[in-house]
């Protein structure tokens, strides 16, 4: 692996990302498909999903979840917590979720996605989509898709950059005792 | 999104919030007041959701200790607690004239000792919120006190114009002129409201009689006047606080007769001002002396706007103030 990803190298994991969700979409004709994100890096993806060939099936329905007020380390972030807007413009019940993040580690901030999907209603089924799979796991969550799958490996911290935040796509790795 | 409104909308590279209590806008910086707007940007979804309520202060306490009577703060607390999943305390806090100072502290450390995490206090009397939050280790939000701030009333106020002028994100308000009209000397919402919005930019004009609006405001930043009809065109915004009836009988006010023939917000003020000119009023209405119905009840009134904006500014308030507390 060649670190960081970037430039076409990260081009074709997206892709392979998207044919990912893609497979997921092609497997229940009769659903109606929604994609919400997390944010600040999954709402991103989850844009650029929508804008592809692969996305019309969302037919427009894309979100954006700030999970900052359902984590469960909120006491300890202290005044370090910054609140920013979840914006869903549709009702969820009965719906198909593609739920988006960069990066799925503990599993913790999933669970609280979850938990704030279900706040804004009852998706018929909610399916988890990772751009990379770092693994860690503290919570018994699995994800649906995963364009990077790095649990066999020791590394350090994963994480995700995008143009429309960063200034510039690519996944960074620290090594492992790097943190 | 463009890139940059995503980095005009971020706090700056180090911020942090930094306040245990919420006593005025004085004492914040234009980042902190920022800070609070943009939180408050974060809640203003939870209310139109199926669930209006967000896991955020789970298990914690707030209460609510009104010495002043209030129906509309008390209740925007407490649905603002509710919807981060506090628990709330109601109290109506009593004492003779004298023993005041004294029983707010002792009542204060009573309310502390039954473990809870923070206490909004309205109270009559001018550094009121300071002396509680001096006297206490858990988080103070001033929910009025005497004549000295209102501070939650000023950031819906400075939120609903954000939102009506499109000034969200940055929280710029520079080139907009705000006008506070009427006894700007008696009103904590006009001081909160002049320290907050100077400090975003705004250009304040505080307008009334001269009786009511003391020169001394001037060191606050903003301009004094006493013709509202000579300022009136120049304004964008235009926030009427309301007459209150136990100063009537004084003798700095006019009669209510020569008050509405000078400073009343009628229709055909509002014709002669600018068109896009936003009308506030911090409530409970006096219909047909501060405000005729027509103009408060019309297209340009924000006054509906600011009660629901105040409980995403609350919720924004007991959030980062009872986080950062620790507890």
């Amino acid at each position: 692996m060649h670190w960081p990803i970037e430039g076409e190298a990260f081009e074709a994991l997206l892709g392979r990302f998207f044919e990912g969700i893609a497979e997921v979409l092609g497997d229940d004709p009769t659903s109606t498909w929604a994609v919400v994100g997390v944010r600040s890096r999954g709402d991103v993806l989850a844009e650029r999903l929508a804008a592809t060939p692969i996305g019309e099936a969302f037919g427009g329905r894309v979100g954006r979840l700030d999970i900052t007020l359902y984590r469960d380390d909120l006491t300890e972030l202290g005044s370090q917590a910054v609140v920013r807007s979840t914006d869903v413009p549709f009702a969820i019940d009965g719906l198909d979720v593609v739920l988006i993040d960069d990066v799925l580690m503990t599993g913790r901030s999933v669970r609280a996605a979850l938990q704030s999907l279900t706040d804004l209603g009852r998706p018929r089924r909610v399916w988890l989509a990772v751009l990379v799979d770092r693994g860690g796991r503290e919570l018994p969550i699995r994800p649906d898709v995963v364009g990077l799958d790095m649990t066999g490996e020791a590394t350090g911290l994963v994480s995700v950059a995008v143009r429309e935040v960063d200034g510039r796509d690519a996944m960074t790795c620290a090594e492992a005792g790097d943190e | 999104m463009s890139e940059a409104t995503a980095v005009a909308t971020e706090p700056a590279a180090g911020y942090a919030w930094a306040h245990r209590d919420l006593l005025g806008l004085d004492d914040l910086s234009a980042d902190d007041i920022r800070h609070v707007l943009r939180t408050a940007e974060g809640f203003e979804s939870v209310s139109g959701r199926s669930v209006k309520k967000v896991p955020a202060l789970r298990g914690r306490v707030v209460v609510n200790l009104f010495f002043e009577d209030s129906t509309r703060t008390r209740a925007s607390f407490n649905l603002a607690a509710s919807r981060l999943s506090a628990d709330v305390l109601e109290m109506t806090g009593k004492g003779s004239s004298t023993s005041k100072g004294e029983s707010l502290t002792d009542t204060a450390r009573n309310i502390e000792a039954m473990g809870v995490d923070a206490i909004v206090c309205r109270h009559h009397l001018s550094g009121a919120a300071v002396q509680l939050a001096k006297s206490v280790g858990v988080s103070v939000i001033n929910a009025g006190d005497g004549q000295h701030e209102h501070p939650t009333q000023g950031l819906l106020d400075i939120y609903t114009i954000a939102k009506r002028f499109e000034r969200r994100g940055a929280y710029d308000l520079s080139g907009l002129r705000v006008g506070i009209v009427g006894d700007v000397a008696h009103s904590r919402v006009a001081r909160s409201n002049v320290h907050g919005l100077t400090k975003l930019g705004a250009e304040v004009v505080v307008i009334g009689p001269p009786t009511l609006t003391p020169r001394g405001f001037e060191a606050m930043g903003c301009t004094v006047a006493h013709d509202l009809d000579a300022v009136l065109p120049e304004l964008d915004v235009i926030n009427m606080l309301r007459v209150q009836h136990e100063r009537m009988s004084g003798p700095a006010f006019p009669s209510v007769r020569e008050y509405v023939v000078g400073y009343g917000l009628s229709e055909e003020r509002v014709a002669r001002a600018k068109p896009g000119l936003l009308v506030m009023h911090p409530g409970p209405l006096n219909r047909g002396v501060e405000i005729v119905s027509r103009v408060a009840d019309g297209d340009q009134s924000a006054i509906l706007e600011q009660v629901s904006h105040g409980l995403s500014i609350r919720m924004a308030a007991l959030f980062l103030c009872v986080l950062s507390g620790g507890g």
